[in-house]
Parts: structure tokens; sequence; C-alpha cells
């Protein structure tokens, strides 16, 4: 190695820390947050790793507060949400890219640009005329908007990319367009299926919008109950982190072990739920 | 769209088989369950809108029309300007600021270097993380007297910051959270662009003993124009609609210092109950993201899209 190579390897992982850092720093200190007692959390300069941790935090979250209960409710939403995104937006995926009518997929384009909240008025409307408020079933209806466009959008290009010559052959076998779904295309786009579900539920689970406006005291999502947390009750910094950090645990998670779908995802398919 | 996902034209012709009644299938019977839940949830509330922002709604639940008085309030609304300068101004900073960073960082990953796919797996982090959650992180960071931002500037001699509890810098404070988390994103989408590119031109520039910074000039940026250009749309429409990270963090505050169009339309329409001028506010809304969108299209005429098309 030349000395002008050597310099180049230097700077690049320079370079490389640098760009890494932001977020490796905000997700550590998040977790040293959580970690600390209040004294820590309010020591000037600030202390990274405490003598003592504070454990507590977890616990006084997750005892009280019902956060099995929101927990519940945000697994409900998303679970339901995401089902019946996949059962209703698989086959319409398929539909789409065998009839080759993307340009009837412009709604789902629609889907993407408006705002989130645009849907609530009406919804918020439909709901309370319904007698709905008051249950998750507004929150899973809604959560709709956000599962069905992506799936729909990712299962468009996968089902594009899969070669149609074994679909032919089992078409002139005998079998009918179902079968052929169900038996050839479904199996080759099974990789697709799993990062439209991955992304549906990770956008449905992070969603905030929707809860703060369809959730009352029983139904709130985590995301909400963690807002809740601080504009209704004077609580620390140390247990504040923690509700944080156990929001967003699930998907940190699902980001580390399947990183490599979820980038295949975001960079083909479906961006952003809001 | 359309055009977008005009890729199938491209893919090679799929071969008729062999039996001469063979007719192309309808696949109505997939496509249909589709079509009754996005009419249910995106089109009728759309129409519904549409139609509420024509009505005067009173707190009772009776509507009574009232043709386009809900729109003729807007000119008149200085709370309505503001937040139109507020979107403005919050989406050009974060949508300039990630893409810079997006560039940089995307020709860095491009290199290879050891754990890159585990370090770049922590760089997409922030974008997949629950946005109200880093809100609450960050709220603390930005505090004046606790947080760590602002002792990590005095460790470089930079004054501290009142961050976003000062109006002139509420923004750009929300702009730093809304970069932190949506630079990875553009990063993603170039990342594609440079995989893209052919070695060749870079062969050949090095034997006319071109510099590294007339390589990306020249070379490297042309190529990733398309891809840049559909980055910078995806980064707008999101920017301009950003709520979650705003709303937790400021509220649209201090006082309606970062109060844009999405946040001015949520209390009009659900702290108000304004139905009526909330739906006429979301349709002016949605009519400046499409009008941004059909501008930015308009401006990248002939990049190509078949590779990206799909990130929209």
């Amino acid at each position: 190695m030349t000395l002008r190579a050597i310099l180049d390897r230097f700077l690049l992982m320079v370079a490389v820390a640098i760009i890494v850092s932001p977020a490796l720093f905000f997700f550590i200190w998040m977790l040293s947050l959580s970690l600390k007692y209040e004294v820590d959390n309010a020591a000037y300069p600030p202390i990274l790793i405490p003598e003592n941790f504070a454990w507590q935090n977890y616990r006084s979250v997750l005892e009280s507060n019902r956060f099995p209960l929101f927990f519940r409710n945000s697994l409900i939403v998303t679970g339901t949400a995401t089902l019946v995104g996949l059962m209703v937006g698989v086959p319409a995926g398929y539909g789409i890219a065998r009839m080759k009518a993307t340009r009837s997929a412009i709604v789902i384009l629609i889907a993407r640009m408006t705002p989130g909240l645009s849907y609530l008025i009406p919804l918020f409307l439909l709901f309370q005329w319904l007698g709905l408020m008051g249950t998750l079933w507004p929150q899973i209806i809604i959560h709709l908007v956000i599962t069905v466009p992506i799936i729909i959008w990712i299962m468009i290009g996968y089902f594009e990319t899969t070669p149609m010559e074994l679909e032919e052959a089992a078409t002139i076998d005998g079998a009918n367009r179902w079968q052929v779904f169900r038996h050839v295309a479904l199996p080759i786009a099974k990789p697709g299926v799993t990062v439209a579900f991955i992304l549906a539920v990770i956008f449905s689970w992070n969603n905030f919008v929707f809860g703060i406006v369809l959730a009352g005291r029983e139904t709130r999502t985590l995301p909400v109950a963690v807002y809740n947390m601080i504009s209704f009750e004077q609580l620390s910094w140390g247990p504040l982190a923690a509700a944080a950090l156990i929001v967003t645990l699930p998907v940190l998670l699902l980001t580390i072990v399947a990183q490599r779908q979820i980038i295949a995802g975001l960079t083909a398919g479906a961006v952003k739920g809001g | 769209m359309s055009e977008l996902t005009m890729r199938e034209a491209s893919a090679p012709a799929t071969h008729q088989p062999a039996k001469s009644d063979w007719r192309p299938p309808s696949y109505w019977p997939f496509v249909l369950p589709a079509i009754i839940t996005v009419s249910a949830v995106i089109v009728f509330p759309w129409a519904f809108t549409l139609w509420m922002s024509l009505n005067e709604w009173t707190v009772g639940g009776t509507s009574s029309f009232v043709g386009f008085a809900n729109y003729l309030r807007l000119p008149r609304d200085p709370r309505f300007a503001d937040a139109v300068v507020h979107t403005l101004y919050y989406t050009v900073l974060s949508v300039l600021l990630p893409l810079l960073l997006g560039t940089l960082s995307a020709v860095i990953f491009h290199a290879r270097f050891p754990l890159r796919g585990f370090l770049r797996g922590i760089f997409v982090m922030p974008m997949m993380a629950t946005p109200v959650a880093i809100a609450l992180v960050w709220t603390m960071m930005f505090h004046p007297q606790l947080g760590v931002l602002n002792y990590l500037l005095s460790l470089v001699g930079i004054p501290p910051q009142l961050w976003v509890f000062e109006p002139s810098t509420v923004i750009p404070s929300l702009v730093l959270v809304e970069t932190w988390q949506w630079t990875p994103l553009i990063m993603l989408i170039l990342l594609g662009g440079l995989a893209a590119i052919p070695t060749e031109p870079y062969e050949s520039a090095l034997i006319d003993g071109a510099s590294r910074w007339q390589m990306f000039y020249y070379i490297t940026l042309p190529m990733i124009a398309p891809f840049l250009m559909v980055a910078a749309i995806i980064r707008t429409i999101d920017a301009v609609k950003s709520f979650d990270i705003i709303y937790a963090i400021t509220q649209g505050g201090p006082g309606t210092a970062s109060e844009t169009i999405n946040l001015y339309l949520y209390s009009v329409a659900f702290a108000y109950y304004d139905i009526g001028y909330g739906s006429a506010i979301a349709v002016v809304f949605f009519a400046l993201v499409i009008g941004l969108s059909v501008l930015l299209l308009a401006l990248r005429q002939r990049t190509k899209w078949t590779e990206v098309g799909g990130a929209l």
C-alpha cells in the first residue's frame, strides 16, 4: 500500500465515523437518558454512563400508565390493519401488474401525496355517525390508508419483475387464475410480501396523528400514550426516555434483523406512510 | 405516476401461449377488494372533504351549504398566511439539507469499507424509529440548560442556544431533526443511482488525469441526476406535510412560530371543530402539494425514471 492509499483509507474511515455519529450518538444518548436517575439527568456537564443504573425507570413505565393496555391496542391496530392490507393489497398488486393497469395505481400515488390528516376530517365524522368511537375500529380502518397503498405499491413492483413463463405453463396445464396466483405467483413473490409486511407494520406502528384524533382513554396506541405522558404528567426524563425507547424498540429490532429487506423495500417501493 | 411505472413497457414482451383460443385473463376479482377498500378509505374521504369545504358545519352536527365562503376566508386569515410562509421555509430547508448531506453520505457509503452493511443499518435507524419517541428525546436534547446539545456546542466554544424555545431558531431546529431523520432515505435512493454507473467513464477520466472533484462533477453528478430529482420530489412531498415531529416537539409554538399548514389544519379541524374551514384548508393544502409535485415533475422531463419510479 502506498502512503496515498493509506491516507485515503484513513480519510474514508473518518468520513464514515462523522456521518454515522449523529444517529449512533442519538440512540446511545436515548439509552443513557432512560437509565439515569433524575440527579444524573440534571447533571452538568452531562453524564453518559451513570454509576447506578435506574432500571426502575423501565419498571415504572411498564407497571403504571396502563402500558400493557396501550401495547395491546397498538398490536391490534397495526396487526389487523397489516393483515387486512395484505389480504387486499397482495392480490391487487398481482392483478394490477398482470393487467398492466399501473395507470390505475394513480390513486396510490394520491394517497402517497395527500397529508394523512386530511383523511381524518371525513372519517372522523363517519365514525361518530356509525357510533364506532370508543372502539379500536376507527383506528384499524384508518390505518388501512397507510398499509394498503404501501403493500399494493410494493407488490406491483414485485409481480412485474417475476417471469410469466411458469404462470403460462400452469394455465396451459389447466390451472385457473386463482390457482396460478396461489400456487405459482405467490410463492415466487414471497420475499416481496415480506418486504411489504415489514414496511406496513413499521409505518402503521409509528403512526401518531390518526391516534391523537381517534383514540379515546382506553383505545390509545403506544405513540399517543407516550405523547400524553409529556403533556399531562409531570414525569422526569428517565421514565420518559424509557417509554420512548420501549415504543420504538420493536421497530429498531426489526430494522436490525431485516435491514436488507427494509432497504430493498424503501428504495424500490413506497416510502413514508404519513 | 403513469409514466413513472412505464417500466413494464420496456420489459421483455411476454410470448403468447400456443393455444389459439387463449385470451388475456381478467384479473378484476383480484383487484376488486382493493378497489372497495381504497374507495372507502381514500376516495370517499376526498370526495367528502371537497363537499364539506363548501359547507358550514355547526357543533350541533348539521351543515349548511355556503359555496366558496370557506375558501374566501383564507386570504383574509393572517394565521393561514403565516402558516404558508412557515411551511415554505421549513420545506426549502428540509429539502436542501438532506439532499446535500444525502449525496455526501451516498458517495461515502458507495465506497467499500469494513462493517459497511452494519454501519448503514445504524445510519438508517432514524428514519424507522417512531417519530413521537425520537421527538421526545430531541426535546430533552434541545433543553437550554440541561440539554446535551448546548453542552456539545460549549465544547467547541459556541454560546448556548434556545433551540425550539425561541421563535427565530425554532424552524431551523426542527429542520435539524427532520434532516437527521430523513437524510438516510436520500442516501438510499442515491446509493441505487451510484450502483448503476458504469466504471468506463471513470477509467478514461483517470487516464486523462482528471481530479477527484472533476470526476464527481462531470461524471457522477450527471449520472445520478435523475435519482437526485426523484429524491428531491419525495423529500418535498414529505417535508411539506411533516406533522409528527413538529407537533410533538413544539405543537406549532412558541406562539405560532412553527405552525405549518398541516398543524394549522389540525387546530382548525380538531381543536376548534371548524370542519368546513378545515376541509377548505385541506383542499388548498393538497392542491399545493400536487402543484409542487407537478412543478418538480416538469423540471425533470429529460431524466429517466424507470429505475427508480417505484420510489414515489
